[in-house]
């Protein structure tokens, strides 16, 4: 029967041809006379681990806000879940599915850490005012039910001893802790991480390397993640893409892209 | 007994959420109701009533309005003396117009008024922020004063350019407004309208709506990246906060003053809530009842102390003497505690719950 021959081929053709979550084309973007992007374009599967390195200021960041509309690329396009856009709001970008986290935390610092992790839920709250103003029926179901998601968010992140603190009492490690917890609450399709173990000892690195695999793995989220260390974005990343000066120097497996003699040169500050 | 929540658990998110989850601090809040509710109209003197407790709750509800756009959203606002015009200049509008409908309900109406005027002059705080955002409010404060002087059609053509309180019946023949009514209830009805108006703010301020004007006042880019819209989180919070100081001007004519004109919203008002809502503290309600005490009751004390002691100082003297402590506790709050009063008692209130044993 044909059925010996179909499947493989279904296979192979995924294999082959992942679903591409978020396609970035011909992107460039300048400050003035700063190019901090150049025509750099590369894609990210439904579902992986994609890394994003480079030096200092090779427009990393500057990527991610692009994808997630805070930035304005003057060309190239953006084609995120089959819609296509060059630019767009914040807003927009949350409402589609994409939360992130910042290279310097920027969580709310006059909340307790249950209300910033509640924050991640404002797009999925849609009691009207009136019902607000009293606290009551609807609003409070509604309050519970989201207080219920963000407790397992807690849970998973394990941060339940600090629930009521303010976030501004927090160290830095937890702090980055509660932002991860914060973005998750949104529950995005595609999570964009800026440095999330930045400044942490090796301890604090590895929890967080394992809530990101757990994130991935359990509920399947997509994500994007700057990171410096190449050992975490070896342990890590499904694929890799490269950055230096705004220009994308290599993209492929962590391991490609670890022996790509642009990259050393690149990492080694080897001029070009 | 002990101040603590030993032994108090919660069981459920709904009672884990309440605004006081302490039984020792239930108790308090329920000692307070009886007081105002009914020792205060029994055992105070018409002069108490009108002088310090009317004012003071009148001035409380326009703080609660200034500090829900300062300090639960973040935009500076210098307009809440002509915010409270608003509601003033309206709520006489309307009771002209209606003259047999319920007082009660037209103050509350005023407020939308202020809210939309409110809304009006928010629009600059999608653009300008800080020190820029509270010149347009100044501007603000300036055109509404000159509103209030050059329609006379406000104030209906009177001749003293004043609105003057007419009487208001209520609730079958009771006298709520106008020379004939009774401070006491006049304190009621301002009392309960006041109550209720905090307890509806807390329930804002700690769902959704809240949530979201804090994390515009905390980091507005955050914001908008988890899905709030400044256009919407700001305009809310300038309607919310305008419709309480709107009615609280209201209030302040129809139940305290009896009769105003433009010199009752002007600037210095303005600055009287700010200082209010600084001293008390930003972010807080609480804070804001106690920046209002603070900032009515203290000098009223104060004024009356060399009577009470039998020292002969001129009343400009003790005048002297008020704004210099009054600046000096600004200044003392701003760079020593910028949460202000409220602040200084939640910090009370952690170490007597781990008082004796501060480490255990
Ligand atoms: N808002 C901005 N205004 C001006 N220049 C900017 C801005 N954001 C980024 N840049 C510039 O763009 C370049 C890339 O910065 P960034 O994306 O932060 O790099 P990375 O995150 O890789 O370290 C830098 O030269 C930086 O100065
Ligand atoms: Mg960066």
């Amino acid at each position: 029967m044909n059925m010996a021959v179909k499947p493989a081929d279904a296979n192979d053709g995924r294999a082959n041809a992942p679903e591409v979550m978020l396609d970035i084309s011909n992107i460039s973007l300048s400050f003035g006379g700063v190019h901090a992007i150049k025509d750099v374009s590369f894609n990210i599967h439904k579902g992986e681990i994609r890394a994003i390195i480079g030096p200092n200021g090779a427009g990393k960041t500057s990527m991610l806000n692009v994808i997630n509309g805070f930035y304005h690329p003057q060309v190239g396009e953006i084609t995120f879940k089959g819609n296509t856009r060059t630019q767009m709001r914040p807003y927009v970008a949350a409402t589609q599915g994409i939360a992130r986290t910042f290279q310097n935390v920027a969580l709310f610092h006059g909340m307790s850490t249950l209300d910033n992790i509640m924050s991640g839920r404002t797009l999925k709250m849609h009691k009207n005012f009136f019902w607000q103003m009293l606290r009551y029926g609807p609003a409070m179901q509604e309050e519970v039910e989201h207080r219920e998601r963000v407790e397992e968010i807690i849970d998973f992140l394990e941060i339940q001893h600090i629930r009521r603190t303010p976030v501004g009492r927090l160290p830095y490690g937890l702090q980055k802790r509660v932002e991860l917890a914060r973005a998750l609450a949104m529950e995005p399709e595609l999570l964009l991480l800026d440095e999330p173990m930045a400044g942490m000892n090796l301890e604090e690195k590895e929890d967080m390397s394992r809530f990101i695999l757990d994130v991935n793995d359990q509920f399947g989220t997509t994500i994007a993640l700057i990171e410096h260390d190449m050992g975490v974005v070896m342990d890590l990343s499904t694929r890799v893409v490269v950055l230096d000066h705004g220009e994308k120097i290599a993209d492929g497996t962590p391991a490609e892209v670890s022996s790509d003699q642009n990259v050393i040169d690149a990492y080694l500050g080897v001029a070009h | 007994m002990f101040y603590r929540e030993v032994g108090q658990f919660k069981t459920n998110y709904t009672a884990d959420s309440q605004v006081f989850p302490i039984l020792q601090d239930k108790l308090g809040i329920i000692a307070m109701l009886v007081i105002a509710y009914l020792i205060i109209p029994l055992a105070g003197n018409d002069f108490f009533i009108t002088t310090v407790m009317i004012p003071f709750l009148v001035f409380t509800l326009a703080t609660i309005g200034l500090n829900i756009l300062v300090g639960y959203t973040g935009q500076l606002s210098l307009g809440t003396g002509a915010f409270m015009g608003v509601g003033a200049y309206s709520c006489y509008k309307l009771t002209t117009i209606f003259p047999d409908v319920n007082i009660i309900i037209m103050v509350l109406l005023s407020g939308f008024f202020a809210a939309a005027i409110g809304i009006l002059f928010g629009l600059p705080s999608l653009r300008i922020k800080g020190f820029y955002l509270a010149v347009t409010t100044l501007a603000a404060q300036f055109f509404l004063e000159w509103a209030f002087i050059r329609i006379p059609w406000l104030y209906n053509y009177n001749a003293s350019g004043a609105i003057e309180v007419p009487q208001r019946d209520g609730f079958g023949g009771v006298v709520l407004a106008g020379a004939a009514a009774e401070p006491v209830t006049r304190y009621l009805v301002v009392l309960s309208i006041v109550l209720a108006m905090t307890w509806v703010a807390s329930n804002i301020i700690r769902g959704r709506i809240g949530r979201s004007w804090m994390m515009i006042r905390d980091m507005d880019i955050a914001a908008e990246l988890m899905g709030v819209r400044p256009l919407y989180a700001k305009l809310s919070a300038f309607a919310v906060s305008s419709f309480y100081c709107g009615v609280a001007g209201a209030m302040g004519v129809f139940f305290w003053l009896g009769a105003a004109e433009v010199e009752s919203f002007d600037i210095n008002h303005s600055f009287l809530f700010l200082f209010m809502a600084i001293i008390g503290g930003l972010g807080s309600l609480i804070g804001c009842y106690m920046g209002a005490a603070f900032i009515w009751i203290l000098p009223i004390i104060i004024r009356a102390l060399p009577g009470a002691l039998g020292l002969d100082i001129n009343a400009a003297t003790v005048e002297h003497i008020n704004f210099m402590m009054i600046g000096g506790m600004i200044i003392f709050f701003l760079i020593v505690e910028p949460h202000g009063l409220a602040r200084l008692w939640q910090i009370a209130k952690e170490k007597l719950r781990t008082w004796p044993f501060p480490y255990s």
